[in-house]
């Protein structure tokens, strides 16, 4: 499948000349050639010649209202759909209004390919207006960017820039084009041929240490699948699912992981760690095999290190050889991409009974399942779990970051892959507005709901007005609970409940939606909110909920900071 | 613990501060760095001297390796090297002194490459130990600037060239 898109790629761009052509008409080229089915981005001086020469072109351009909603644009756009998000920005401002975004998609490893304008090559380095220091400043946060000098090198870099943000651990490439570049005809047939001596990302997992997984995985009593975003991006969910079902396996998953088994399955486990279920962190501390994939072993994920799974022989799978047995020691590391991996360990995996483990298990769900109270205020997590009903835990949700992430990370209900759409590594509130966007254009026929808190949501609501104008049928609930929430909790917790600077009053968001020319809708009572959802579902344009949530619900279970994973606060009613 | 590690790595703009933004940003400590051409155009040779256990030079050599500029890593952890640092060193050198210190320059074999009328300019050059020896005898007639590359090193005989033909 691999071989035949990267040959269907590679046709588009054969046989045209490039030999007379501007920089921003080979760039275009390139583009055509990548595939690349949408842009977004916002003008400038620096990028005038590329502009020019998108006037017309079938790449059709979302112009967005600030840059970093263009980047996470592109970042929801490659994760809902796995293909490479673009996003272009002008040089100074523009680009470093990219980096959150761009660090966003770099400590999720999401492929993005983001394009900025630069003064030209003669000023560099002088300080010209709206010069910035893009490649400097990018380049911890971005897995590889590059400046182009000579225009004969643009078509290359661009070629290089696509397939390095795909291949391997997936991660955003940043190409810096000074506007003379892009301006200059190439005097010569340019060479497009990728150079890449030192970038070999290892895909094959070694035989002999997939055999000794498989057997130690035989041997164990009671295994358990820790899964992270790397079963996501490598598109491995079914060789997961089918593995864990021969060997009876229990699955649980990390916030970018959530999807990768179906949560109706009975080997599901749900999110581990902080904020996990008391079923998975009890299966972590309990298992004799713990096998991670795609996972990288995050301080939110492992609690307190020296207790992490204090049982088990830990399996380590990822195809980033960096991440392996640098936060906890592995015993078998296994360097490989997911897929890949996973199928072939299928044959070697022995079908078991491990029905006392899940047993034991089943229990912990039982005794411990996420539970919150039906009386008084809205709370928010019955709003996620009706979305959840309601959607038929089918829909591409986005989130920002904070409790209302972690709510609806436990209580949606996640069937398949590339469903969550969340900033699990950097935290980046203000997330889900523009990556919900991005999302819903590359799944124009799905339903795609971005959860949001009233914090997240008024760092970039200023994007609904870029869903409005491309008449993108997004729907934002806003779960306002006066505070910036996880903050808030963090105080309440460890600080003697001395609230500082969390108090966060909101405009009425209803209002604000309308004259931005969306839906808006506004619910206190929790009679109205089943009846209200609905109606928000099957508006047509798109719509911002804002929904008036008990301001004092607490996130549970919760590990601290310090604990370990079977240390967790299940909270007051448990 | 004092590890050498080489790394070849593309000869373009940038790798440099790739590489040492790498470090810092990742909280290594690095003694040494050393970069300089090779015998092809298109490489340089880092040469990196750094501290830390054994973890933290594992996690050095993966995220290096990770680096999409560097082509090749060598550890010289378990090799048999050659290892070279080359210093430049001004001691104050009354007239009466010249002989005594020349003396110590030729034991170590290195020379005397300017002379002034109350100091020499010595350059010396060897392994890392050598050169402290050196400084440590030289210390008291008086040393009023010092210079030193930082090191590079080689893998002793002929398994080393071999892999030069395989590089693209």
């Amino acid at each position: 499948m691999a071989t035949t898109k990267a040959n269907k790629r590679q046709d588009r761009s054969a046989g045209r000349s490039c030999k007379g052509k501007t920089g921003a008409q080979i760039f275009h080229e390139m583009l055509l050639g990548e595939g690349v089915e949408r842009m977004f981005g916002i003008v400038g001086g620096a990028m005038l010649p590329i502009f020019d020469v998108l006037h017309g072109s079938p790449i059709p351009f979302v112009l967005t209202r600030h840059e970093q909603g263009a980047a996470h644009m592109a970042d929801g756009y490659a994760r809902s759909t796995g293909k490479v998000g673009v996003c272009i920005a002008t040089s100074g401002p523009g680009a470093t209004n990219l980096t959150t975004g761009l660090a966003t998609a770099y400590m999720d490893s999401s492929p993005v390919v983001a394009f900025t304008g630069q003064v030209k090559t003669f000023l560099i380095g002088n300080d010209a207006f709206q010069e910035a220091d893009t490649t400097g400043i990018t380049r911890p946060i971005t897995k590889y960017n590059l400046i182009v000098k000579r225009v004969e090198d643009l078509g290359r870099t661009v070629k290089e820039a696509f397939h390095i943000a795909r291949t391997g651990r997936p991660g955003p490439v940043l190409v810096d084009l000074p506007v003379d570049i892009t301006a200059t005809k190439c005097p010569v047939e340019p060479d497009l041929a990728p150079d890449l001596p030192g970038y070999k990302p290892p895909l094959r997992g070694h035989m002999r240490q997939i055999e000794a997984a498989a057997q130690a995985i035989n041997a164990a009593e009671r295994p358990l699948f820790y899964v992270g975003g790397g079963v996501i991006s490598a598109d491995a969910s079914d060789e997961l699912r089918a593995l864990a079902e021969k060997g009876n396996i229990p699955v649980t998953t990390t916030l970018l992981g959530m999807g990768a088994i179906d949560e109706a399955s009975p080997l599901a486990l749900k999110m581990l760690g902080m904020h996990g279920t008391a079923c998975a962190n009890y299966a972590v501390q309990d298992t004799d095999c713990l096998i991670a994939v795609g996972a990288r072993f995050d301080d939110r994920v492992t609690g307190r290190l020296d207790s992490f799974a204090p049982n088990a022989k830990i399996i380590h799978i990822d195809v980033d050889p960096a991440s392996i047995s640098n936060n906890v020691d592995v015993d078998i590391p296994v360097v490989g991409d997911a897929r890949n991996t996973l199928s072939r360990m299928l044959e070697r995996i022995q079908p078991r009974d491990r029905s006392a483990w899940l047993a034991r298990i089943d229990e912990w769900r039982r005794k411990h399942p996420l539970r919150y109270a039906t009386q008084g205020h809205i709370k928010p997590q019955e709003v996620i779990d009706i979305l959840g009903k309601l959607t038929n835990h089918n829909a591409i949700i986005a989130t920002g970051v904070g409790q209302h992430q972690m709510w609806t990370a436990q209580y949606y209900g996640w069937r398949r892959p590339r469903q969550i759409i969340t900033s699990g590594g950097l935290g980046t509130m203000g997330f889900g507005v523009p990556a919900a966007i991005g999302a819903q254009f590359g799944n124009p026929r799905k339903t795609v709901i971005d959860i949001d808190g009233d914090g997240s949501f008024s760092m970039t609501m200023v994007e609904v007005l870029t869903a409005v104008r491309y008449q993108q049928p997004v729907r934002f609930v806003v779960l306002d609970n006066n505070y910036l929430g996880m903050v808030r909790q963090w105080q309440e917790m460890f600080y003697h409940r001395r609230y500082s600077a969390v108090e966060h009053p909101c405009p009425d968001w209803a209002a604000v939606a309308e004259a931005f020319g969306a839906t808006g809708m506004r619910v206190f009572e929790r009679s109205e909110l089943g009846d209200a959802l609905k109606e928000m579902l099957d508006c047509e344009g798109p719509v911002v909920m804002h929904v008036h949530v008990d301001p004092d619900e607490n996130v549970y279970p919760m590990v601290a900071v310090g604990k370990g994973l079977h240390e967790m606060d299940l909270g007051k009613l448990a | 613990m004092r590890n050498i590690i080489s790394a070849l790595v593309l000869n373009k703009a940038g790798v440099l501060a790739r590489i040492a933004g790498m470090f810092a940003a990742r909280g290594f400590n690095i003694d040494s760095l050393v970069v300089g051409r090779t015998e092809d155009t298109k490489l340089s040779r880092m040469t990196i001297v750094a501290i830390g256990d054994d973890k933290v030079l594992e996690q050095i050599r993966k995220q290096l390796d990770k680096v999409i500029d560097v082509v090749k890593i060598c550890d010289f952890a378990d090799m048999n090297y050659v290892e070279r640092d080359l210093m430049l060193c001004r001691v104050h050198t009354p007239p009466e002194k010249r002989s005594e210190v020349v003396e110590v320059v030729n034991l170590f074999r290195g020379r005397v490459v300017d002379v002034a009328r109350e100091s020499l300019l010595i350059e010396l050059s060897g392994p890392e130990q050598k050169m402290e020896a050196f400084v440590d005898l030289i210390r008291p007639y008086g040393i009023s600037e010092l210079a030193r590359t930082g090191v590079l090193a080689m893998q002793r005989g002929a398994q080393a060239k071999r892999r030069r033909a395989a590089k693209p």
